[in-house]
């Protein structure tokens, strides 16, 4: 049966009528055309997919569209800033070589600023132990770790500039 | 100064802000007008006749535009898949090659062979009739397992194949070996399972084929490491299509590991029922679908023996290894338990003698083929496992008895028993370095803090060589290739001075586009961000192999070396010309081109421009332009080597293995880009970590049925599995016969790792009496070794 379902993606307003079985993952890839997030697995546990729902990263693939009908969406492409400034986690990964295919990348991303967001002082066992849900099988987490942590001393210092700053 | 974007800098990979900004193409990501979606109808048993198949209600389900079986190929004479590498037996016979169907005709041999297709204008609708396909299966008796398979009572995958075996082949001097047996004072031996594994690259694999009606071209968009080589294969044996009318192209591929190498029946389907229904047709693996379909890796059953004086130096080494290749031949698959494994048998050891002994068995499991090391990783942790063994029978220090055998550098080039000759290395280098990097003396009291916290703890080595940088052409057709394994490169000035370089390798997560245009970057002074690397289109790029083998620096970047070479001798010609001067009195140096002994010069951006826009050119000697191919064919393989060092803790109440520490020492010869090569080291250790202790793939073997299909049977490695890493190389045994003086370092970390972490495991586990415990070393199977240990312990 189809139903409407309305959301903002990255700062968008869509709305599409798709079947109610309809995952948010393929509402993403395949209604609203944004193909960075990826389908790794169908067991919810690779990670490819996860996107942001209201500020919190959640696996695209174990949730239906309709159940963040209403809500605020963001994906790897919106991410960065307007004028193209990769977000510093993007640049963390990119300066400690945190990828290589590129596939699981996305998910990760959005799963270690979301990291960060829950934890602003990481270790390293937090980091790996807290990636646990994405799995990357060409960078063997060393420098995804080495990303993670210099991210999170990115993330952290725009923080308490933007603090400092009001 | 030296260039920051040159040869030696960890330059940051010009491929990331694409794959880090969600813009990567990968195949699911493409959509074409008019384009509809398929799904596959796969056998649930692993052996069965297909009696019959009845498609009407699928075909009446909405959104169905088409139902096709291995019938309607048939009809269109649509041939089998082709097996790339011929193997011959001890007799001489050739090995036995059963026909391999895009879709099943008749008769399905593994659960997942696909029967029929179903193609919808959605995904949703094609997966809803292809539950609807009503497949009228008889089932037959099946086997796993290949030690059964190769008993006479096993049941009969193929009728043209009996007792199951595709051949049984042997490598090296086995008079020479027995004879040294009898002379041995010590002989050690193993026997060990190599377990099967699933490659499981992130990214499912994907396949789109189009028609264009107007020009009679054929498009495949696939996750593939080598479109060439797939364009080939389908166009010349499966699809009859002219080569010059198919063009393949791999765009953004998610990981390969080799399992993507390999032609799939998928990429032919797709292609055929693009022009039978006359609108493209994408397809796109579930992930389970992917564990039933990608080719696996290793399944190997093996024995050994090691004679030793009584000195503990190896007189001879015999192997006998049972190699599982599924229910069909894979591209490769037959190569890999012979060729690409037998051969790497010497190790890093002088070993005068050596004699294997490999049969390879059909099962009705999936087809077997080239996983990360090929071949390579099963000889490496044959060796190291039976050498530690070795070091006990022949009372010695591990570390003595292997230093004791070591090939020395003085003896390079050194000609092994196995057909391989070593161009380089020194091994006793690589032990000396890692023994202070990861505290070897220390360790006893580390084990004896260990020990005070109830814990177990073990270390081992692996000394790894292998071969790589595959191949030369005349050597590999000689023992049965079926394809030349050289790679072309075009490097096109264009007349501003910027550059495209066009390679037959294909990038998948290597950092092609970053390294190789540093090696332009750094022959001609272009500003890296002026070179483009174009790979993975076979209407763009001359003929190429592709990406495998650790071949991409080794034989792709050569031939880029190559063609760069002819551009600069051009340059010299023009310069000289618009210089006044003699071609001998020109200097060339990072793309300037200078009069010796005046500051008269040019920049290559100059030189260039005139290519293109002759006005002061020897065109009575010279044609314009500034754009010049080569191909390039190895002299030999390269030989990448290394000590790796695995320092594991065990808890004994749980079993739980924790690597504590993994260090990795390497020669790769010349190194282009190290963040780049530590990041491909660190990447294989993980898989090498798997598979020692989380991965394995299990069919049920009396039904044939897969039961780790998915992630949540089959464990693969995740971020808190794992430590980060130490990883050291030197590059002081270039690699003697390419221009690069480079080795390859793709696969290295997954052949030396798992033999250093059972060792380490095994080492652990010394007080409990074990001298072996076969791969993955799980929690459950270390607790149980402990328990039925425990007793006896308890009694002394």
């Amino acid at each position: 049966m189809p139903c409407t379902v309305t959301m903002t993606v990255n700062g968008k307003t869509v709305s599409r009528e798709v079947e109610e079985r309809t995952l948010l993952v393929t509402f993403l890839r395949e209604h609203v055309g944004l193909t960075g997030t990826h389908v790794g697995c169908d067991t919810s546990q690779c990670g490819a997919c996860v996107v942001h729902v209201d500020g919190r990263s959640v696996k695209s693939c174990a949730t239906l569209a309709l159940q963040v009908d209403g809500a605020t969406v963001t994906t790897i492409e919106g991410l960065a800033a307007a004028d193209g400034a990769l977000h510093p986690m993007q640049a963390a990964f990119r300066e400690h070589h945190g990828l290589q295919c590129g596939f699981c990348t996305p998910g990760m991303v959005m799963s270690a600023v979301d990291l960060v967001n829950s934890n602003p002082s990481l270790s390293e066992q937090d980091i790996r132990e807290g990636l646990e849900g994405n799995i990357c099988r060409c960078t063997g987490y060393h420098n995804i770790v080495k990303a993670v942590q210099a991210g999170a001393e990115a993330m952290n210092a725009d923080q308490a500039a933007k603090i400092a700053a009001e | 100064m030296a260039n920051p974007n040159g040869v030696g800098a960890s330059v940051r990979r010009r491929e990331d802000p694409r794959f880090l900004t969600g813009r990567g193409n990968y195949t699911d990501d493409f959509k074409r007008p008019n384009m509809t979606h398929m799904v596959h109808v796969r056998s649930p048993y692993a052996h069965a006749l297909v009696k019959g198949i009845d498609a009407s209600a699928a075909l009446a389900a909405p959104g169905v535009v088409a139902v096709l079986t291995g019938a309607d190929m048939e009809a269109d004479k649509v041939g089998s898949l082709p097996c790339g590498w011929q193997i011959h037996s001890k007799d001489g016979s050739p090995m036995k090659e059963p026909g391999h169907f895009p879709l099943a005709r008749g008769r399905v041999r593994y659960v997942g062979d696909a029967v029929a297709v179903v193609i919808a204008e959605t995904k949703d609708q094609a997966r809803d009739a292809a539950e609807l396909v009503m497949v009228d299966y008889e089932e037959l008796p099946a086997v796993a397992a290949s030690t059964r398979a190769a008993t006479p009572e096993a049941p009969q995958v193929h009728d043209e194949a009996p007792g199951n075996v595709c051949y049984d082949w042997h490598l090296g001097d086995k008079a020479a070996v027995d004879s040294a047996f009898a002379q041995a004072a010590h002989v050690a031996k193993i026997d060990l399972v190599n377990n099967r594994l699933v490659p499981n690259a992130m990214e499912p694999r994907a396949a789109l084929g189009e028609y264009d009606p107007s020009s009679g071209e054929h498009t495949l968009t696939t996750t593939s490491q080598n479109p060439h080589v797939i364009r080939l294969l389908m166009g010349a044996f499966v699809l009859g299509i002219p080569e010059h009318k198919l063009r393949v192209v791999a765009p953004d591929v998610g990981g390969g590991f080799g399992s993507k190498i390999f032609h799939y029946g998928e990429e032919a389907v797709v292609t055929w029922a693009a022009k039978k229904i006359g609108r493209p047709v994408k397809w796109t693996a579930d992930r389970s679908e992917s564990f039933l379909t990608d080719a696996h890796g290793r399944d190997h059953v093996s024995h050994a023996e090691l004679a030793m004086d009584k000195d503990g130096h190896f007189l001879g080494l015999r192997v006998a290894t049972l190699a599982n290749l599924g229910a069909y031949l894979s591209t490769f698959a037959p190569s890999i338990p012979t060729y690409l494994y037998a051969t790497l048998l010497a190790g890093q050891y002088k070993t005068p003698a050596i004699y294997a002994e490999v049969k390879a068995v059909f099962t009705n499991t999936a087809p077997v083929d080239a996983y990360r090391g090929a071949g390579r990783p099963e000889a490496c942790y044959l060796i190291e496992r039976l050498v530690d063994i070795a070091a006990g029978v022949a009372g010695l220090d591990r570390v003595e008895i292997r230093r004791r055998n070591f090939v020395p550098a003085s003896a390079m080039p050194y000609q092994t028993p196995v057909a391989l000759q070593y161009d380089s290395g020194d091994f006793a280098k690589n032990l000396d370095i890692a023994l202070p990097l990861v505290d070897y003396d220390g360790f006893a009291a580390r084990k004896a803090a260990s020990k005070a916290k109830g814990k177990l703890r073990g270390i081992g080595f692996s000394t790894y060589i292998e071969a790589c940088g595959i191949a030369p052409s005349n050597v590999a057709g000689a023992l049965g290739a079926r394809a030349g394994l050289y790679e072309s490169a075009e490097v096109r000035f264009h007349p501003t001075g910027s550059v495209t370089v066009f390679t037959g390798s294909h990038s998948h997560g290597q950092g092609h586009e970053t390294t190789f245009a540093q090696l332009v970057s750094q022959r001609f002074g272009v500003p890296i961000e002026n070179v483009e690397i174009v790979h993975g289109d076979t209407a763009k790029i001359p003929f190429g192999m592709g990406t495998y083998g650790s071949r991409s620096l080794a034989v792709g970047g050569s031939a880029i070396v190559k063609a760069m070479d002819k551009v600069e001798r051009k340059a010299k010609k023009i310069a000289a010309h618009m210089l006044e001067a003699a071609e001998t009195d020109i200097e060339v140096k990072e793309g300037r081109f200078t009069v010796a002994g005046t500051d008269k010069s040019l920049g290559i951006g100059d030189i260039a421009l005139q290519a293109y826009v002759p006005h002061n050119f020897p065109l009575d000697e010279l044609e314009p332009g500034l754009d010049e191919q080569a191909f390039y064919d190895p002299k030999n393989f390269t030989y990448p080597n290394g000590c790796h060092v695995c320092e594991v803790e065990i808890d004994p109440d749980t079993g739980v293995t924790q690597v504590v520490a993994f260090s990795a020492v390497d020669d790769f010869g010349n190194v282009i880009n190290p963040l780049i090569v530590e990041g491909q080291v660190h990447g294989g250790i993980v898989q090498g970590i798997g598979q020692a202790l989380l991965e394995n793939c299990v069919y049920d073997d009396e039904s044939g049925q897969l039961l780790t299909g998915s992630y949540m049977d089959y464990c693969m490695p995740r971020a808190d599995d794992v430590p980060s890493f130490t990883v050291r190389y030197h590059e002081d045994q270039p690699c003697t016969h390419n221009p690069l003086g480079v080795k390859g370092c793709g696969e290295a970390g997954t052949i030396g790792a798992s033999a250093a972490v059972m060792n380490a495991v095994v080492d652990a586990l010394g007080d409990f009496g074990v001298t072996h415990l076969d791969m993955p070393a799980t929690p459950e199977k270390i607790w149980r070794v402990i328990q039925d240990a425990t007793p006896a312990m308890a009694a002394e």
